[in-house]
């Protein structure tokens, strides 16, 4: 009874937050829309983040380079070969994935450190690799590769800019579904026995290596979605877009908002389009001393991520909320 | 409902007295060192078996060859007629070895309940796909696996703890959870290490009742290590002991406790 109640809370919640995103591109400018649609891109990011990170127990330095490459997927299809801008997402999605799982397998033998170093060693080199000579044909070199806006489609009467955002949202719920239920049903369950105890998960029958493998794909498949939907929406991929920041600027994503938490990612999202551009406006000089100043804000008041800050909030407003029922049965008998 | 957990083992452990598990001359080197001198046993349906024997004897290095987590260099261990050393490690559970370990390995940010799903994890197929994507497989697994895990909470009395992280409770109940873990794989064979270590008295005259509880429902066959004197000799059926990896005595609880190089072994004398 406890659950079900808690579930309908939860239900109408999401139904909440849903039609509230549905409204935001009919009530914002159209560069808050733009905003607010990289959020949406940066969610699903570090949802596939959180997976390997903050579920798994295996971190990534690295992921801006699976996103570098979901970009470029899209952009090089697109400007190459013409390829619609809804089929590209899904292509970059699978290339990721295989990309994910294959460097999943050499980072078995890895562990904490090291594995944080292997996989910065890919997110620092990536800007580089894009650069190169060879590839140039397709990935335009230093120049990148410019990207057409795509127009609305079934005769929609919006505009570009909203139709682009509803599209990444439909996505994006999409991507959370199927997370949601990956996470909560037996593979979420055996993610975080690995990270707990890898021995005893796999004396439990767990395949430690196949799920660590595979968990590294999907995590680099979401952050493939992502980079193919963040080339859309900014209509520009170059080299320079993807340095090693990218990278350690969604890890801060999902600490901040709160590791191995599925709504957290949401709040990471909202922290790395947005704090930036605050930092900038309080300061022009120093932005990143007043960036570093809300990390450490944030690290000290919420250490749970605002995920976790959020759930102890809740926990004390129904506690509070039931106390005060039962003094009023009570008062009532 | 406790009784349709294990309903297909009823009939196999009613085949009494045949070999479930045979150990057969195994030896385990750790560089110079011998873990296990040609150490051989059976162990057979239905029984409770205890391993006793002083500290280095070779008894924890045995339950690791049990679960593969050591490979051995000499002689073989069969399971059901099933050579182990085939055996993949994570396979071993879906063979029906279940087992605890020494100082608790429970996924410590997980829930009672959690744990104890994972426990079943070899009783189900559902991958990534089935999960992300909510087939029909994924439809009809979980159901069955959230009915046996409330059973399982049920049967250990787990049921105000369930929601709670595994690290925050004390120890004794802590290790009912990883009983619970074990037995949600649906073993035949049960191997707990040491399950008495760091349990208070009264928590161990619970800890036997529940051995005895579960042997008897879940018609199990156990194998259990232990320094608890006591609680071998009251629960087993069998003993074996081990001195410097090598096995010196084998026999009924009462033969056990009469056997002069058992008394040697433990107490130091030269009887």
């Amino acid at each position: 009874m406890g659950g079900l109640y808690v579930n309908r809370t939860r239900l109408i919640l999401v139904a909440l937050v849903v039609v509230l995103a549905c409204a935001l591109p009919f009530v914002l400018s159209s560069y808050r829309v733009f905003q607010f649609n990289m959020v949406l891109v940066y969610a699903i990011v570090l949802l596939g983040l959180n997976m390997l990170t903050g579920f798994n127990g295996q971190i990534s330095l690295g992921h801006g380079a699976f996103y570098a490459i979901g970009a470029y997927v899209a952009a090089v299809l697109m400007d190459h070969w013409g390829v619609p801008y809804w089929v590209t997402v899904p292509v970059a999605g699978v290339i990721c994935f295989i990309a994910g799982f294959l460097f999943g397998l050499p980072a078995l033998r890895l562990h904490g450190h090291y594995l944080a170093l292997a996989t910065f060693a890919l997110g620092i080199s990536m800007p580089q690799i894009l650069k190169y000579k060879g590839l140039e044909e397709w990935t335009g070199g230093v120049q990148g590769i410019v990207i057409l806006k795509p127009e609305a489609p079934f005769g929609l009467n919006i505009s570009q800019d909203q139709w682009l955002y509803l599209f990444t949202l439909i996505i994006a719920l999409v991507m959370f579904w199927l997370a949601w239920n990956l996470l909560r049903g037996r593979i979420g369950r055996a993610m975080v026995a690995i990270r707990d105890h890898p021995i005893a998960a796999e004396a439990m029958g767990i395949d430690v290596a196949a799920v660590k493998t595979l968990t590294f794909g999907v995590s680099a498949l979401y952050a493939g979605v992502g980079g193919a939907l963040g080339a859309i929406v900014v209509q520009f991929v170059a080299p320079d877009s993807f340095v090693a920041l990218v990278s350690i600027t969604f890890l801060i994503g999902i600490v901040i908002g709160g590791l191995a938490s599925i709504s957290g990612v949401i709040y990471g999202a909202l922290f790395i389009q947005f704090v930036p551009n605050i930092a900038d406006e309080i300061s022009k000089a120093a932005p990143w001393a007043v960036y570093g100043l809300f990390l450490l804000a944030f690290i000290f008041l919420a250490p749970a991520g605002i995920a976790g800050f959020v759930r102890a909030l809740w926990a004390r407003l129904t506690t509070g909320s039931t106390r005060k029922k039962r003094a009023a049965q009570t008062q009532e008998t | 409902m406790a009784g349709s957990i294990n309903t297909s083992k009823v009939a196999e452990s009613q085949q009494a007295n045949s070999v479930l598990l045979r150990v057969a001359g195994i030896t385990v080197r750790f560089g110079g060192i011998v873990a296990l001198d040609d150490v051989s046993f059976d162990v057979r349906r239905g029984e409770i078996a205890g391993l006793i024997g002083p500290n280095g004897a070779g008894k924890t290095t045995l339950f690791n060859c049990l679960s593969r987590l050591y490979d051995w260099q000499n002689g073989s261990i069969e399971f059901e007629g099933t050579p182990l050393a085939d055996v993949r490690r994570h396979r071993v559970a879906e063979l029906g070895i279940g087992r605890t370990f020494q100082n608790l390995a429970l996924f410590k940010t997980m829930s009672v309940r959690d744990n104890i799903k994972v426990g079943a994890h070899c009783r189900s197929r559902g991958g990534f796909l089935a999960n992300a994507l909510r087939l029909p497989l994924t439809g009809r697994e979980e159901p069955k696996v959230d009915a046996r895990t409330e059973t399982l909470i049920e049967l250990l009395e787990l049921g105000e703890v369930a929601d709670i992280p595994a690290v925050d409770l004390p120890f004794g109940t802590q290790k009912r959870v990883e009983l619970g873990r074990a037995i949600a794989a649906q073993p035949s064979l049960l191997l707990l290490d040491e399950p008495a270590a760091g349990l208070n008295h009264q928590e161990v005259e619970t800890f036997i009742e529940l051995i005895r509880r579960i042997h008897e429902e879940l018609s199990l066959t156990i194998l259990l290590v232990e320094h608890h004197m006591n609680l071998v000799m009251r629960v087993s059926d069998r003993v074996f002991v081990l001195d410097f990896g090598r096995k010196i005595a084998d026999g009924t609880p009462d033969e056990i406790r009469r056997d002069p190089e058992v008394i040697r072994a433990y107490l130091g004398t030269d009887s």
